[in-house]
Formats: structure tokens, C-alpha cells, sequence
């Protein structure tokens, strides 16, 4: 116990710096004098190699990190997080939802000198969004055709109501285009332009050595005037985060995306006037840290124990003492960062009650035996961050003092999601969801019941509740904003009075960049962006 | 000649082996939680179970284990390692991009640690009890007593971060292209740190086992009689003794092939290089089947290669070995 006292400590210690919350307060600096500099190579940290490199087929930022300055989505979302077109100059629905029609930029080419229609468009959301993209699938599950009456104009044809405002939320993540010339003829999944991706983007790709780097270079012919400035892109791969931060130190890494380094070495990193760190251009990909139950467990299928659960965990001690200025207490499936669905009352919150933990448990008829034990736990941690490593050891130690004995089973990523989403084989889990601009696009699937066995983050719990389903379904075809967003009110204070998963924590990630970088973090979304307008000072 | 008959007879022994080792690996890794295509959904970040009954259709992963396991040796009899899942090319393809990174490190660390393993262990043994040998012996136990990562990273802290005269990771500089010398040189330049890194452990086994075997070899009464017949001290020890005292030390370049390769893991990770060792932490992580094999096979072959030049440099050494005595 003394060692872990310390721990905590010495934790507290690096975290109350006050360079990190001057950062936080003003990640940028005043640059407005500086004319933008052309010229310059960016070097990113990529932790994790990916599979392919298409985020048409694949939606994770590991792949928008380099696909997205290589290939465009329709559109993106501005300073604001306000959707603005990229190849998509304008868009309009139908009063009923099921016709949304795009109007496509002119006069855009691709790397390979072909000209961008709305051939690419629509083969790109009928082969690709469609039949292979993740979320893309769900997103789209109730398109039925995408006609194309001239090379710029591409009417996307629904089923079902589609929300105007749900797509184009949708649609930076899951709208980006690939060539239909390059993909039309063979297996897509085996296309070797998903390692050489073919965009319209401001970077064409030159080079993927495996295991090493990545590395594109300026598009000569990219439609924005004087874009973008940087000669090159290279991306290190670094899979050990302490090596990582050693290059940044060294000068040999620009850029560490997506809360890439350790929390201790971006807290040290913090102070040092190199560099900027700070969780600006993140909000785009906020994320809560989740206790997950199974309710195949008779003890779990109860709400008092869920409750008990919730109450005995003392998340603002925990956020203070090991996450720092990075986070903050998660109040709902919808984080408050969402300006468009946070709803203004949020439901029942689980304030720290140890007393009020116990008395729900004597209740629920689990009295402690001997020894003050009343049953036992296998907790699942997700293997994504460190966070969630020391949130389940937290979840250990608070629930052994209200009796409940925690197994803590660690696995690897293909492990996790194999036990828990497939298997079923845990009690509680522990992880991150990660919230995507519109809840219908990821976040609902936790809650909607219904969803086939195998499916990772989807709800696997074992929990059905009709009143849910209802507001779900509901909500995924309202076409007026206005009710959409008080549906997905009453969706958050049902989740949070049922309790099927609990998010206490609220993060964003972590961004550490030179302090030479100019025009970084301003979108949402930025990691993921185009970087067109990025910059480096002498 | 006799020895390659000795050497063909272990080539052949060690067939058996192999593949023991690869069965042995292939049913280990079912046990593991989760395949490659659950790892592969793990780092999208969603996908439903549809397109993961298709992508595990793709890679053949709805077959028996016994069906895949028969799939994947036979393959192999035809010299087919098979096809990567994480890189989307064969395996044979995937390894020899990588394989020669790791062999640069290796040879340049096994060098490393056998030359001044030597030099520092004939030093210690002639002056026994004295302060080199003192200095020698505690500095070999600092070495031997030292994380490699740790090491590595104290490395990268002290020559890449403050003093800045070697570049902290990668396996060469890609912001400028470089060719022939130039890129020779850049490369052995980044190559410095992860070669002592790697190396120091092996030193500090090198220089204590080349001590001890000197002292030993010192008593001899062959070295008594080249000393009566008036041979100067220097001639000694090199004609001598270094020849006799070499031979526990070849031995240890055999067996430590091997542990190498497990070593460069972590160094490959500390030193983000492109080799063998982290390709197959990877291929662990991500279920990479093919892969992981196809690593264990080419590693044995290489184990095997080193052991066999072993004996033929025994038998330069100690022609006793070759003519049966």
C-alpha cells in the first residue's frame, strides 16, 4: 500500500505543473505578423503501422493520420467544428431525407492526373462506405443508390430518412473519396493502392519503407491557391513511447499525435519551450473511459449493484491524482465537448458514497461474509492507454473496500475485443469510446440491442430495453435537428439512469508539437485533417 | 572432408527440430485470445461481424486448426512461407526486408563484444589480482547487471539528446537521400548506439569467460615448457595460450545466435529499427500466424548457419576435433 501512496505522489507531482495548464489555457501563441514560409519537411510519430493506408476502407485516426493528407472527405469541419466543404462545394436535402444531393469542386485532379467526378463519389459510397468501411456500413445502411446526372453533381438516394445534419457530421471521418479508375477492377481489400494511396490531396505519397517511415510530398497541381507550404511529410514509426519522446527531444520528431507519449514524459515535455502541448485541435475525437457490465452475471443484472459500483469509485480523486489537467469527470454517453447534442440535464450522476455503495449491495441481498467479502469480479482492461491500465487497478482497489473482490485479466488488443465482444468472458470491462461529432454514427451502438454477436464496441452486454431502442431508431431518422438533439437527451438520461455501461472520465487527446509549427490545431479534428495550411518557422 | 559430413549430419539432425518447434509455435498461438482478424478490428476501431466473417473467410481462418496447421506444412514443403496478413505481401518477402538489419546488428554486436570480450579478458587474466584486473572484472559485471533498455536509453539521453553526435533512432537519415559511401557511413552511424547497446551484455559474458579460460590455459604445462624454452611473454600468450583459450569462446558465439535475436527485440524497439526481432513482437501482437512462423524458421536456419561456421572454425583452431581424436 505504502508503494502505490507514492506512486500517487510522485504522479501528482509531474501532473500539477503549471507549464501544462498555461498550455492548455493558450496552446497558440500570437503568430498573426508571420507571413506563412514555403518550404520544410513535418515529421509525425506514428505508434501503430496499419494494415492499409485508405481511410475510404478504414476509419481510425491511425489511418487518417497519413491517408488524409493524401485523400479528401467530402467535407470537414471548420474552427468551429461546423461541417465546410472540401471536395464537396455545397449540398442540399429533400424535405422528406432520402434524397441529399452534393455539389462537387470543379477543376480538381488526381495524383495521377485524372480528373475528380462524381463517378469516384458515387463508386466510392456504394463499393467502399457501404460494403467495407466501418461505421460507413451502419452510416449507410439505407443507401440504395447514388445517381450522378453530371460529373459534379452526385444524389445520394436513402430508404430511410436521412438527417442532413447526421451525415455531414458523419461524413469527415466516413466521407473520404478514392478514384473509381484506380479501384474499378480487381479485390478492393487487395488493391496495392491501399499501401500507395491516389488522392486529391495537398500531399502525393512517395514512399512506405515498413517498419520505418512514411513519406509524401507536395501536390504541385492541389486546387487550394498556395497550398499547402510544407515540402514534405515524413511519418517516424516509433512503437516505444519512451524512444519517442527521446526523438522528440533530439529534434528528429515534429509532431506526437493522438496522446502518443507517455502522460509523465508530455508533462515534461510541457515545460520546455520547444514545444507545444496541449489537448487544442482534439475536440473532434473526444473520448470516455467506460466500466462496461455483463449482465449475464445475476450480481451485474442488478441495477443497485451497478449503482453500488458507480458510487464506490472515487473518479475526481482518481482524475486529479493520474490524468491530471487532461481530463474530466464524464457525466453521459455524449461528451460535453459535443456542441451539437449535449444535452443540458444529463440524468442521474454516481457522486463517490462509499456508505450508499454498501447499503445498495445489503439491499440487493449481497451482505459481506467473512472476511467482509460479498463476491468476486473479472475485469477486462482494454490494452489502448496507460489510463485505462491504472483506472482498472483504481476499480480493484476501490471495489475491495465495499467487498467486492476484482480479478484483473490482461490482454492484447485482438485478446480484449475476442473475450469481451465474441466470447462474452468477463464481468466488467474497461476501455475508451470514442465519440464521433453525432451519436448515431458510434455511439448508440453501445446501447442498441440487436447487435450480432463478434461486433467490437457494440453493446454485448446482454442488456435489451425497449424504451432505448425506441429512442435510438427514432433519432437515427429524425430530419429535424432540433428534435434529434432533445431525442438524444432523453437517450443519455435513460443510459445513465440504466446504467448498462458507466462513462465517468472525459478525455481529449494529448498534442505534442514543436513550437515552430504554425497553423497546427485549428480544426477540430486537425490530426486527422489535410494540414494545407501547416507551416513550419525557421 | 570430414568435417562437412560432421556439419550435413547436424544440418539433417536439426530438420526434425524446426519443426517441432514450428508445430509446437502454431498450437501455442491458438491458445492465445483472439486472431488476426480480431487484432485487425482492434486497431480500426469498429467494424461489424459481417465483414469479420468475411476478412476471417480471406485469410482462411474458418478452417480447422488441424486443416490450417496441415494448409501451412504444406506449404512449406514447397518453400512457400505464405502471405502476411498485417503487410499484404508473402512472408518470404516481409522477412528479407528486414532480415538484413537485424544480421547488420547482430555481426556488428557479436563483433563487437568477442573483440573487446578478448582483448579486455586477456588484459584482466595478465594482470590477475591487480587493478586492471579489478577495474576490468567490475566493469564487466556493471554491463552484464544492466537492462539493455535502460542502457539504451540512458545512450540515447547522454550521446543523442545533450551531447547530439548520434541520431537517436532509425536506420538511417531519410530527410536527405544518400548513396554508396555517404550512405555506408550514415548508416553505421545510427547503427553505433543499438550496436553497443546490444553488445555490452555479451562483452561482459565474453571478457569473463576469456579471463577465466586464460588462467586455466596459463597452467597448462605446454605453457610451462614454451616458456622454458625461452619464448618472450608476448609470443606466449599469442601463439599459445589465445589459441587454446579461444575455443570456450566460439562456443559461445554459437549459442548466443540465438539469444541474440531475442535481445534485438528491445533494441529494435528502443532504436526504432526496421529488423527481425520487432517484426516478430508485431506479428505476435497483431496474430500474424504466417508471419511468426516464417520468422521461427528463417531464426532456426540462421542458429543453424552460425553453429555450423562454428565448427569449422573449431576445427582451425584444434584440429583434434576434425580427426576424432
Amino acid at each position: 500500500m505504502s508503494s502505490h501512496r507514492f506512486d500517487m505522489t510522485r504522479r501528482a507531482a509531474l501532473m500539477t505543473s503549471a507549464a501544462i495548464a498555461a498550455n492548455v489555457a493558450f496552446p497558440q501563441r500570437s503568430f498573426a505578423q508571420e507571413t506563412p514560409r514555403k518550404g520544410g519537411v513535418f515529421t509525425v510519430h506514428y505508434g501503430a503501422e496499419q494494415r492499409q493506408l485508405n481511410p475510404s476502407l478504414q476509419a481510425s485516426t491511425g489511418v487518417y493520420i497519413i491517408g488524409g493528407k493524401i485523400q479528401e472527405a467530402l467535407v470537414d469541419l471548420d474552427a468551429n467544428g461546423q461541417p465546410v466543404g472540401v471536395l464537396a462545394e455545397s449540398w442540399e436535402s429533400s424535405a422528406d431525407g432520402k434524397t441529399i444531393t452534393f455539389k462537387l469542386r470543379q477543376g480538381v485532379t488526381w495524383h495521377d492526373g485524372k480528373p475528380f467526378t462524381s463517378a469516384d463519389v458515387a463508386f466510392t459510397a456504394m463499393e467502399m462506405w457501404k460494403k467495407i468501411l466501418n461505421y460507413g456500413s451502419t452510416l449507410q445502411l439505407f443507401l440504395t443508390a447514388v445517381d450522378t446526372p453530371d460529373p459534379h453533381t452526385a444524389v445520394f438516394r436513402y430508404e430511410r430518412p436521412m438527417p442532413l445534419s447526421l451525415l455531414l457530421r458523419a461524413l469527415p471521418d466516413l466521407g473520404y473519396i478514392s478514384a473509381k479508375h484506380i479501384y474499378e477492377t480487381g479485390d478492393i481489400r487487395a488493391n496495392p493502392a491501399n499501401l500507395a494511396p491516389v488522392g486529391t490531396g495537398p500531399f502525393k505519397f512517395v514512399q512506405y519503407e515498413r517498419g520505418q517511415h512514411i513519406i509524401a510530398e507536395r501536390n504541385p497541381n492541389y486546387w487550394r491557391p498556395n497550398a499547402p507550404y510544407l515540402d514534405r511529410i515524413i511519418w517516424r514509426v516509433v512503437t516505444d513511447r519512451a524512444a519517442a519522446s527521446a526523438q522528440v527531444e533530439a529534434g528528429q520528431i515534429h509532431y506526437s499525435p493522438f496522446s502518443g507519449l507517455t502522460i509523465s514524459d508530455s508533462a515534461r515535455l510541457a515545460k520546455d519551450k520547444r514545444y507545444i502541448v496541449s489537448t487544442k485541435g482534439n475536440e473532434g475525437n473526444p473520448r470516455t473511459n467506460t466500466v462496461e457490465f455483463n449482465f449475464r452475471r445475476k450480481e451485474l443484472a442488478d441495477i443497485r449493484v451497478r449503482q453500488a459500483i458507480a458510487h464506490a469509485l472515487n473518479i475526481p480523486f482518481f482524475i486529479e491524482n493520474f490524468l491530471g489537467d487532461f481530463a474530466k469527470l464524464g457525466v453521459g454517453p455524449i461528451p460535453s465537448v459535443s456542441r451539437d447534442f449535449f444535452p443540458s440535464d444529463n440524468g442521474p450522476q454516481y457522486a463517490y458514497d462509499k456508505a450508499r455503495a454498501a447499503k445498495l449491495l445489503d439491499e440487493a441481498g449481497y451482505k459481506a461474509g467473512a472476511g467482509g467479502e460479498r463476491f468476486s469480479l473479472r475485469l477486462l482492461p482494454a490494452p489502448w492507454g496507460e489510463d485505462i491500465s491504472l483506472f482498472a487497478t483504481f476499480i480493484q482497489q476501490s471495489l475491495s473496500e465495499v467487498g467486492i473482490k476484482v480479478e484483473i485479466v490482461r490482454n492484447d488488443g485482438g485478446g480484449f475485443l475476442k473475450q469481451v465482444y465474441d466470447e462474452h468472458a468477463f464481468d466488467l470491462a474497461s476501455g475508451w469510446h470514442q465519440y464521433r461529432n453525432d451519436p448515431a454514427v458510434s455511439t448508440t451502438v453501445w446501447y442498441r440491442s440487436g447487435q450480432p454477436k463478434g461486433a467490437p464496441w457494440t453493446n454485448q452486454w446482454g442488456w435489451t430495453d425497449p424504451v432505448i431502442d425506441t429512442i435510438i431508431d427514432n433519432a437515427a431518422t429524425e430530419v429535424d435537428p432540433g428534435k434529434r438533439k432533445a431525442l438524444y437527451g432523453d437517450f443519455v438520461r435513460r443510459a445513465n439512469a440504466e446504467l448498462p455501461i458507466w462513462t465517468p472520465i472525459e478525455q481529449l487527446f494529448l498534442t505534442v508539437i514543436s513550437a515552430r509549427a504554425r497553423n497546427h490545431s485549428n480544426t477540430p479534428r486537425w490530426g486527422s485533417s489535410t494540414w494545407h495550411d501547416l507551416w513550419l518557422a525557421e | 572432408m570430414r568435417i562437412l559430413t560432421l556439419a550435413g549430419r547436424r544440418l539433417a539432425a536439426s530438420i526434425p527440430t524446426v519443426l517441432l518447434i514450428l508445430i509446437g509455435i502454431f498450437l501455442l498461438l491458438q491458445f492465445a485470445p483472439g486472431d488476426t482478424v480480431d487484432a485487425m478490428m482492434a486497431q480500426m476501431g469498429g467494424g461489424d461481424a459481417a465483414t469479420a466473417r468475411e476478412l476471417r473467410k480471406f485469410y482462411g481462418l474458418d478452417l480447422s486448426v488441424a486443416a490450417q496447421l496441415g494448409n501451412y506444412l504444406w506449404r512449406l514443403v514447397r518453400f512457400d512461407l505464405g502471405f502476411s496478413s498485417i503487410y499484404g505481401k508473402p512472408v518470404a518477402a516481409v522477412i528479407a526486408e528486414r532480415l538484413p538489419v537485424t544480421i547488420l546488428l547482430m555481426t556488428a554486436s557479436l563483433s563487437f563484444a568477442f573483440f573487446f570480450g578478448l582483448v579486455l579478458g586477456v588484459i584482466a587474466a595478465r594482470g590477475v589480482n591487480k587493478w586492471p584486473d579489478t577495474v576490468i572484472s567490475t566493469l564487466g559485471l556493471i554491463f552484464y547487471a544492466t537492462p539493455s533498455f535502460w542502457f539504451g536509453l540512458m545512450a540515447i539521453v547522454v550521446f543523442s539528446i545533450y551531447l547530439q553526435w548520434l541520431p537517436p533512432g532509425g536506420f538511417e537519415d531519410i530527410t536527405t537521400a544518400k548513396t554508396g559511401i555517404w550512405r555506408t557511413l550514415d548508416i553505421a552511424h545510427h547503427l553505433v548506439l543499438p550496436t553497443l547497446t546490444l553488445g555490452f551484455i555479451f562483452l561482459a559474458i565474453y571478457l569473463r569467460i576469456m579471463r577465466a579460460s586464460m588462467l586455466e590455459v596459463l597452467n597448462l604445462d605446454f605453457v610451462r615448457t614454451a616458456r622454458a624454452k625461452g619464448l618472450d611473454e608476448t609470443g606466449v600468450v599469442v601463439r599459445h595460450v589465445l589459441r587454446n583459450a579461444m575455443l570456450p569462446m566460439v562456443t559461445l558465439i554459437g549459442l548466443q545466435a540465438g539469444t541474440m535475436l531475442g535481445g534485438s527485440v528491445v533494441v529494435e524497439s528502443v532504436f526504432s529499427l526496421p529488423g527481425l526481432g520487432r517484426l516478430a513482437y508485431e506479428s505476435v501482437i497483431q496474430r500474424d500466424l504466417n508471419t511468426l512462423l516464417g520468422i521461427v524458421f528463417i531464426s532456426a536456419l540462421l542458429v543453424v548457419a552460425v553453429n555450423f561456421l562454428v565448427d569449422l572454425l573449431y576445427a582451425r583452431l584444434d584440429p583434434r576435433i576434425t580427426s576424432g581424436v
